[in-house]
Formats: structure tokens, C-alpha cells, sequence
């Protein structure tokens, strides 16, 4: 099978790569592109793990053909940070422990971004039905939604 | 030993070493890391609950454009039965050895039959199905009470017990007093039997390894595990390489919960990249986790408590059936020396039972076996001191084990803080919140031993005077931010300045698993005593610099100082100072620790759970939680907190719906996140920690293991909530809708509420 290539942007630098037509976005992520900050924990969608936004929207990139990118701004955790400046809810994050084996951390970021671009005074409910598709198994959550919501406080105060 | 409590660094939520690049997504986790020339490796698994294997054809694989290379059972070390056990650590390595690859049989649908290596990872599976596997099917068994049958299908032949074949591989108890004399006192007296099904670790990272092997030998292990010492120890038993010539390297670990304890793919990568001479890349899909890699046992368990009017347990007896799976080796030994030891309990039974089946070799979970002890004992302790009318935290006070207290599995307690733990939940506002319709508040208590055992550090000092310390242990909860704490402590700098990373095996001295609850623990005393020798040498090297006496030199904020006769002559030498005048005053500064560390204390909590029942939908959801653990001393109180958050979540999981589902052919149905239905974000509520601090006085800092007691008490604090807000127990778990509706649907539950 030929590869295909295909033009994209990611974290807002223009972007090209091969792959086979039946790759994921995420096998395209991890592997030509080396984004390893995606992970891979089922492949389903189930655990929000591999969680990008395609155009502002948020998407589990397992989910997603690579090929599908053509002409589309996707974001990863990656690009994230500006430079050496963490966004709010990174810094958060570390703050407050909420993270510990840190492999849903990336999609957990990914994720409350694409909430608080929503919703930047979201309850503790919308919290945790929007994060209810990022699977965490070591925090119990309790962290990840004060964190979440601490960041949407400070953020609407600057 | 004094411990310290007036700290500076010790007890502050400071930001953890790690952290950074996990936010940032440049954390390595197993799956994330390359090797140039690098192939994939694939797995051929038996489709089989229980079959014979006549023959394996691997020919037209090998002739597969793309293959590197095939390796099956053949190639792996033998650890012939008949030879007897060889031990590593709690392991056999006879079962090890037919874990990783079926030998005489399969005895699982999953279990490994050959794997192959190519060089991509879609060749590798075409591959897999090209090899011939001549199987004679034999009759299977999964469920405890089947299995324990006298007409039951056998697992293993050579395994007898009461002097027949059987699937029982082992049984194991503790007592104290006299039984019947202790039941003959009782008043009360309550006898229930419980089941509760497998359950999976649920760690989100799938296991994975990169290794490569040179023309040499000399190998290089990538991959994540509880233990670089165990993948190295094991892959050298079932290779054939000598230890010497593996280096395992720990990637980020992405969860274990102790299912990251054995290693699964590492010997067959090193063999196909041995055989190959191309570095192996092999990465688990979720599906292959869920049905080849350890859960833990489904059990059956009858436990009979009987109590005085007055409310003092004067019997106990508990029998705890548990699932070992393939293999055996289930956890009876939590089950059995934990579920009673809250209590002061004069006369004691407790006996446990490790039960072969035909599903995946069980491997350790949080506290392995303790939670499934304990939710029995504390379901049946809610309905005695109801009998007695009792409030469910009196009754615990009244017989709680103290200092002076002999447990059944052998020790007297020192000072312990299980007493502080009830106290404190029944103090709390929790306690004492009121409760609404179909509302229910229930409460529970559970112990861990916890764990010492072998750890290695080195502490060095840096050219520019600041901090790297190693140690041997894969950090899985926030290991490394505790010890930043306690070394930025004890040599009194900043804890940015103080670099922790986890080093390889060829790095570091041999540092057992990270497990047991015994990281910090163990490491920390090891860092201490690195640290001081440390600080000894500062001492000298100012001494030497002043021409005064050693003694007249003490370390203090970061800085060696002149005390009497010389206090005041000179100014202080900071780590700074000394590290530059390191080369000319002795040399680099830096010292290392390897000891068996001794003296970990167990742990105890205690839980209040509230529950509010859908009764038409048959959901039970937790709407109040407060995990109250004497945690002995909270080195860095975020992630102490974060313990008794995560092991409370995954109690609530296996409480509430969690479970493998069995077909009728023995496969396990629902092997993906689907369908096994971990807590999700908006399942749960906030979870309140209250951390009581009785310090180990055997321990520098006082440190308690903290990781496992949080999940002991959590599925007998649910299951009493649900009866307190539905007046109507539940005996299995998982308490999940269909078998919640069952019960609300009774007609005699109906005619109740009518």
C-alpha cells in the first residue's frame, strides 16, 4: 500500500507527513511526527488518553484517520506551553498535585483547555462530565476538578 | 530515633521533580521511546480456556516476507516442575516460566502460544495467524465453586490436596484462643458468606518494552514496570542472560497498582531481538491486558463474628476462598493476616484457600487481598453491632487493636494509630451531616502490613554545590517529590536544588519492587543516611579548611558554621563553597546506602461513605466520602492525599461495577474500558481526606507506607451505606444496577417499602 501524504498544521506550525491510509491520527502523532505526548491507553476512545483539539474541537485521536487532517489546526499537549511559559492549567496541575502517574495528564490538559475556551466558569458538574471521557486511575479526580476549577477562577480574574 | 517535626521542607506540597515534563507531554512512558533498525514483536494467544498443546508449526510465519524472527516455548528457560520452587521474591519462577509462554498447556484464552517479531507491527499479527497450533481441547473451569468441585476439570495433575489431585494449590491460616469456647460466650452471633468477582488494576498505560540485544549479549531493557531490578532478575532467569549483561532502564510507569510487579513481554522481546538481532518493540493493546494480564481473585468467603451484649468480640472465624487463575499464587495471605487485625479479637480463625482456574494468572492489587478479607469482616461487623444496636464506630472502638495487642499473624503492635483513625471519622462533620431519603451513610475500617526490604541510594553533591540523588525505585505515586523533601530537609537547601531521578539497573545497587507500600519508606531511610555521611564529610572538609576540629563544625541552613571554641571566627561555608573546593580538599563529595531496611509499621484507616440509590434505575452513587488514614508522617501531604483519593476511586469501582464477565466458552467479555466500567469522572465526588499522624518511631521521619490501605476499607463502606439508605444487604459485588434493581424488585423489598 502506498503512503499518503498529507499537509496539516499542528500547534500552529504547517506540518507534513506520510502515512498509511488506515493509521490513526495518533499512530501519525506518536510516530512520523513524534508527538509522543499523546498516548495510546485503549484505542477506543474510551480513555482520553490521545485527547488533541482539530480545529477547536476535542477529539480522542485514536478516533481520528491521519488522513483526515488534510488542511486542519490541530493542537496537542505539545503545544500547550508558549515557550517556557506554562498555560495556567499546567501550572495548576503541578501546584496542586494533581497528577501522579501522569499518562492521562497530556489528554487531561488537552481537554480542560477545550472546556474553560468554552466555558470559562464552569461548575464542578461540567467539570466532570466534560472530563467524564479522560480516564484517570490514580487521582480519584479530586485534584484534577479543584485544579481545573481554580484555574477558571484565577483566569477570569486577570 | 527522634523524629523531627519542626521542618522547613518536610510536610510542604512543594511542585514534584517529574512534574514538569508530565505536563508538558515530555515524559517517557514505555510505548513512547525508538531504536534505530528497531522491529515489532506481536503475540500469538491460545483461543483456548484449557487445551493441550500437541504441536506448534511456526514454518509458514517464518516464511513471511518481514519476519525476523519466532520464538515459542522452546526457547524459553525450563523451570521443570518437578525440580521445585525457585523463588524470586514472592514469585515461582515454574509458574513465571509457563506465565510468559504456555509449556505443557494452555490454561487460559489469552495465555501466550509464540511470538513473533517483523518489521512492522501488522506483518508481525498476519504472521501470528500463520502458525499452526495443534491443540487437544480440554473441559475448563472458572468460578471458584466449580473449581473446588470433587468431579472438577483439573489444572494442574501434579498438584494434590487432602492427597488427591485438585485445584486448591495452597492454604494458609492463623489462629488464636480457642474458637468454640470464644463462640460459646457470644451473644451475637452472625454468619454470612460473600462473593466478590475479578477485578483489574485498571492502569491506563498498556504494558510495553523496547530491548535490544547485542551480537555480544549485552542487553538493553526499556520498558515500565514496579521494578527494574525484578524485569532484570526474571528476564535473566527465562533467558539465559546473565544478569550482569542486562541493563533495564525504567521508562515513566503510566500506573501499576501492582500489576506491574511480573514482567509479561520482556523475555519474549529479548529472545525475538536476540534471535533477530534487531531491537524489539512490543507494545500491549488494551484487549491483551485485560485478558492475559493479572487481575485480581474473584473470591468466596463465609465469615461468622460473635459478640457479648456489651458489645466485645470475643470470636471470629474466616474462610477465604480466592481465584490464583492459571497459575497458582492468589493473594490469600492479605485476605488472611489483614481482615481481622483492626480488632482485638481473643479467639480467631482465619483461613484462606488459593483455588487454580482457567482465567489469567492473577497479579497484585493494592493491598493484595486484603480489600476482599475486609469487605466481608466489615460488612458482618455492621450487622453485629446492629444486633447489638450499636453505633458502627463505637462498637469498632471498643475492640480496637492497640499497643500491646497481638495480632493472628504474629506481631504485638507497637504504638498504633487505628484507635486516632476512628476517633477522628467519628469527630468529623461527615459523621454527623443528616441524611435524606434513600440515603444511606455506612463506615469501614481496613489494615495493610506494609513493607521494609532491600533499597539502594546515592547521593551526590554537584561541582556547583547542589543535589543529585538516585535511587532504584520506579516512583509511581510521587515517591520522588517526598524525597526532594526530605533531602532539601536534612541538608538545609532549597528543594529545587535537589535533582531526583530513578536510576537503572546498572546504576544503582539492587532496590527491590515498588510495591508493598514500601517506597518511601524504605528509600527514605537510605537517603537519610546518605545524606548524613554527607553532611559528615562537609563538616570535615570546613574543619580542614578552618584547621579546627571536626566536632567544632556543624551543618545548618545549607552551610557548615564554627561552634564553641570557635563560634563566630569564621564565616559559614555553604554547599556551594565546599563543592568548589571539593578538588583540592579531598575530592567529589558524595556517598551511597544500601541496606534491608527494617522496622515499617502497618496502617490503618477507617472510611465513611454516603450513597444515594436511583431506585428505578438501580444506581447506587456515592455522594460523600471521607478516607481518614494514619499515614504516620506526611512527607508531602499532596500526594499522601492523592493515595487515599486514588485507592478510595478504585474501591468505589470495584464496589459499585467493575468485574470480568465470563462467556460461556471461558473468554472474558468485556476486555475494554467500554465495558469493564472503570469510575469516571462525573461517577464520583469530591473524597475528603483526614490524615492522622502517629509517626513510625522506627523510621527517620516517622514514615508509614500509605498506598494500600485506602482501597481495604472502601467496598464494605459502600455496601453498608447501601443497606443503611435501602434496609437491604448485598452480599456480591459488584453492587451494579442490574443486581441492585434484582433486589429493589423483589417482592418482598416491594411489600417492605409498601
Amino acid at each position: 500500500m502506498a503512503k499518503v501524504h498529507v499537509s496539516t498544521t499542528i500547534n500552529g506550525e504547517p506540518s507534513e507527513f506520510l502515512c498509511e491510509p488506515n493509521d490513526t491520527m495518533l499512530d501519525a502523532l506518536r510516530g512520523p511526527l513524534g508527538l509522543t505526548g499523546s498516548k495510546e491507553g485503549c484505542a477506543s476512545g474510551d480513555c482520553g488518553a490521545c485527547s488533541i483539539t482539530v480545529d477547536d474541537n476535542l477529539i480522542c485521536s485514536c478516533l481520528m484517520l491521519a488522513v483526515e487532517s488534510e488542511g486542519h489546526e490541530l493542537r496537542t499537549i505539545e503545544g500547550m506551553a508558549q515557550g517556557e511559559k506554562l498555560h495556567p492549567l499546567q501550572q495548576k496541575f503541578l501546584e496542586m498535585a494533581a497528577l501522579q502517574c501522569g499518562i492521562c495528564t497530556s489528554g487531561m490538559l488537552v481537554a480542560s483547555d477545550a472546556l474553560l475556551k468554552r466555558n470559562p466558569k464552569p461548575s464542578e458538574e461540567e467539570v466532570r462530565f466534560w472530563l467524564a471521557g479522560n480516564l484517570c486511575r490514580c487521582t480519584g479526580y479530586d485534584k484534577i476538578v479543584r485544579a481545573v476549577m481554580d484555574t477558571a477562577a484565577e483566569m477570569r480574574a486577570q | 530515633m527522634t523524629v523531627v517535626t519542626n521542618n522547613k521542607w518536610i510536610g510542604q506540597r512543594t511542585i514534584r521533580p517529574d512534574g514538569m515534563d508530565k505536563v508538558t507531554g515530555r515524559a517517557q512512558f514505555a510505548a513512547d521511546t525508538n531504536m534505530p533498525g528497531m522491529i515489532w514483536g506481536k503475540v500469538l494467544r491460545s483461543p483456548h480456556a484449557h487445551a493441550r498443546i500437541k504441536s506448534i508449526n511456526t514454518a509458514k510465519a517464518e516464511a513471511l516476507p518481514g519476519v525476523k524472527a519466532v520464538v515459542t516455548a522452546r526457547d524459553i528457560v525450563d523451570f521443570p516442575i518437578e525440580k521445585g520452587a525457585v523463588m524470586l521474591g514472592i514469585q515461582d519462577m515454574r509458574w513465571m516460566c509457563r506465565n510468559v509462554m504456555a509449556r505443557e498447556k494452555a490454561l487460559f484464552p489469552g495465555h501466550p502460544i509464540a511470538a513473533v517479531a517483523a518489521t512492522s507491527e501488522a506483518i508481525a499479527a498476519e504472521a501470528c495467524k500463520l502458525i499452526e497450533v495443534d491443540y487437544e481441547v480440554l473441559p475448563f473451569v472458572i468460578e471458584i465453586e466449580d473449581a473446588i468441585k470433587s468431579d472438577a476439570p483439573i489444572l494442574h495433575e501434579f498438584n494434590t490436596f487432602e492427597g488427591k489431585p485438585s485445584n486448591i494449590a495452597g492454604r494458609l491460616e492463623h489462629k488464636k484462643g480457642d474458637l468454640a469456647e470464644g463462640f460459646k460466650k457470644a451473644d451475637v452471633v452472625i454468619e454470612r458468606s460473600f462473593t466478590t468477582r475479578p477485578v483489574h488494576q485498571g492502569y491506563i498505560e498498556p504494558h510495553a518494552c523496547l530491548i535490544s540485544v547485542a551480537p555480544d549479549g549485552k542487553t538493553t531493557i526499556w520498558s515500565s514496570s514496579q521494578g527494574q531490578f525484578m524485569v532484570r532478575a526474571m528476564t535473566a532467569h527465562l533467558t539465559g542472560i546473565p544478569q550482569s549483561d542486562i541493563r533495564a532502564i525504567p521508562a515513566e510507569i503510566g500506573g501499576g497498582f501492582g500489576g506491574k510487579t511480573i514482567v509479561y513481554l520482556e523475555p519474549l522481546a529479548t529472545l525475538l531481538a536476540k534471535k533477530s538481532g534487531r531491537p524489539v518493540k512490543m507494545v500491549m493493546t488494551r484487549e491483551e491486558v485485560m485478558r492475559a494480564t493479572g487481575p485480581t481473585s474473584g473470591s468466596k468467603s463465609t465469615v461468622k463474628i460473635g459478640a457479648t451484649k456489651d458489645g466485645k468480640i470475643v470470636a471470629a472465624h474466616g474462610t477465604f476462598y480466592l481465584q490464583a487463575g492459571a497459575l497458582p499464587g492468589s493473594p490469600i495471605r492479605g485476605a488472611v493476616g489483614c481482615s481481622f487485625t483492626p480488632y482485638d479479637i481473643p479467639n480467631l480463625l482465619s483461613e484462606g484457600y488459593d483455588v487454580c482456574s482457567n482465567r489469567s494468572k492473577v497479579a497484585a492489587y493494592r493491598a493484595p487481598g486484603a480489600p476482599i478479607g475486609a469487605y466481608a469482616v466489615e460488612c458482618v461487623l455492621d450487622e453485629v453491632a446492629e444486633a447489638l444496636k450499636m453505633d458502627p464506630l463505637d462498637f469498632r472502638l471498643k475492640n480496637a487493636a492497640k499497643e500491646g495487642t497481638k495480632a493472628a499473624h504474629g506481631p504485638t503492635f507497637p504504638r498504633i494509630g487505628y484507635i486516632e483513625t476512628v476517633e477522628a471519622a467519628k469527630a468529623s462533620d461527615h459523621y454527623k451531616a443528616p441524611l435524606g431519603k434513600l440515603q444511606g451513610r455506612g463506615v469501614a475500617s481496613g489494615f495493610w502490613f506494609n513493607a521494609g526490604g532491600e533499597s539502594s541510594a546515592q547521593v551526590n553533591i554537584t561541582e556547583d554545590g547542589n543535589v543529585v540523588v538516585t535511587t532504584g525505585h520506579p516512583d509511581i505515586g510521587g515517591s520522588r517529590a517526598g524525597i526532594a523533601n526530605i533531602c532539601a530537609e536534612l541538608l538545609g537547601i532549597d528543594y529545587r536544588r535537589v535533582s531526583v531521578i530513578i536510576g537503572d539497573t546498572q546504576t544503582i545497587g539492587f532496590s527491590n519492587l515498588t510495591g508493598g507500600s514500601r517506597v518511601l519508606f524504605a528509600s527514605s531511610i537510605v537517603v537519610t543516611q546518605s545524606a548524613e555521611k554527607i553532611i559528615h564529610t562537609l563538616r570535615e572538609r570546613a574543619a580542614k579548611i578552618w584547621e579546627i576540629d571536626p566536632e567544632a563544625v556543624k551543618w545548618e541552613d545549607g552551610a557548615a558554621h564554627p561552634v564553641s571554641p570557635n563560634a563566630g571566627q569564621f564565616p559559614p561555608l555553604t554547599l556551594k563553597d565546599l563543592a568548589e573546593k571539593a578538588p583540592a580538599m579531598g575530592g567529589p563529595i558524595g556517598a551511597g546506602v544500601q541496606l534491608n531496611t527494617q522496622g515499617a509499621d502497618g496502617g490503618f484507616g477507617t472510611h465513611i461513605c454516603d450513597v444515594e440509590v436511583d431506585v428505578d434505575l438501580g444506581i447506587a452513587r456515592v455522594t460523600r466520602y471521607t478516607a481518614v488514614q494514619d499515614v504516620g508522617r506526611a512527607i508531602h501531604p499532596g500526594y499522601v492525599e492523592g493515595q487515599l483519593q486514588g485507592g478510595v476511586a478504585q474501591g468505589i469501582g470495584w464496589a459499585l461495577n467493575e468485574e470480568y464477565i465470563y462467556t460461556k466458552e471461558g473468554k472474558v467479555d468485556n476486555p475494554g474500558f467500554l465495558d469493564y466500567r472503570m469510575p469516571v469522572c462525573s461517577d464520583l465526588p469530591m473524597i475528603d481526606c483526614i490524615m492522622v499522624e502517629v509517626p513510625n518511631p522506627k523510621h527517620p521521619q516517622g514514615v508509614k507506607g500509605v498506598g494500600e490501605v485506602p482501597l481495604v476499607p472502601v467496598m464494605a463502606a459502600v455496601a453498608n451505606a447501601i443497606y443503611n439508605a435501602l434496609g437491604k444487604r448485598f452480599y456480591a459485588l459488584p453492587m451494579s444496577p442490574p443486581k441492585v434493581l434484582e433486589v429493589i424488585d423483589a417482592p418482598e423489598t416491594r411489600q417492605a417499602a409498601e
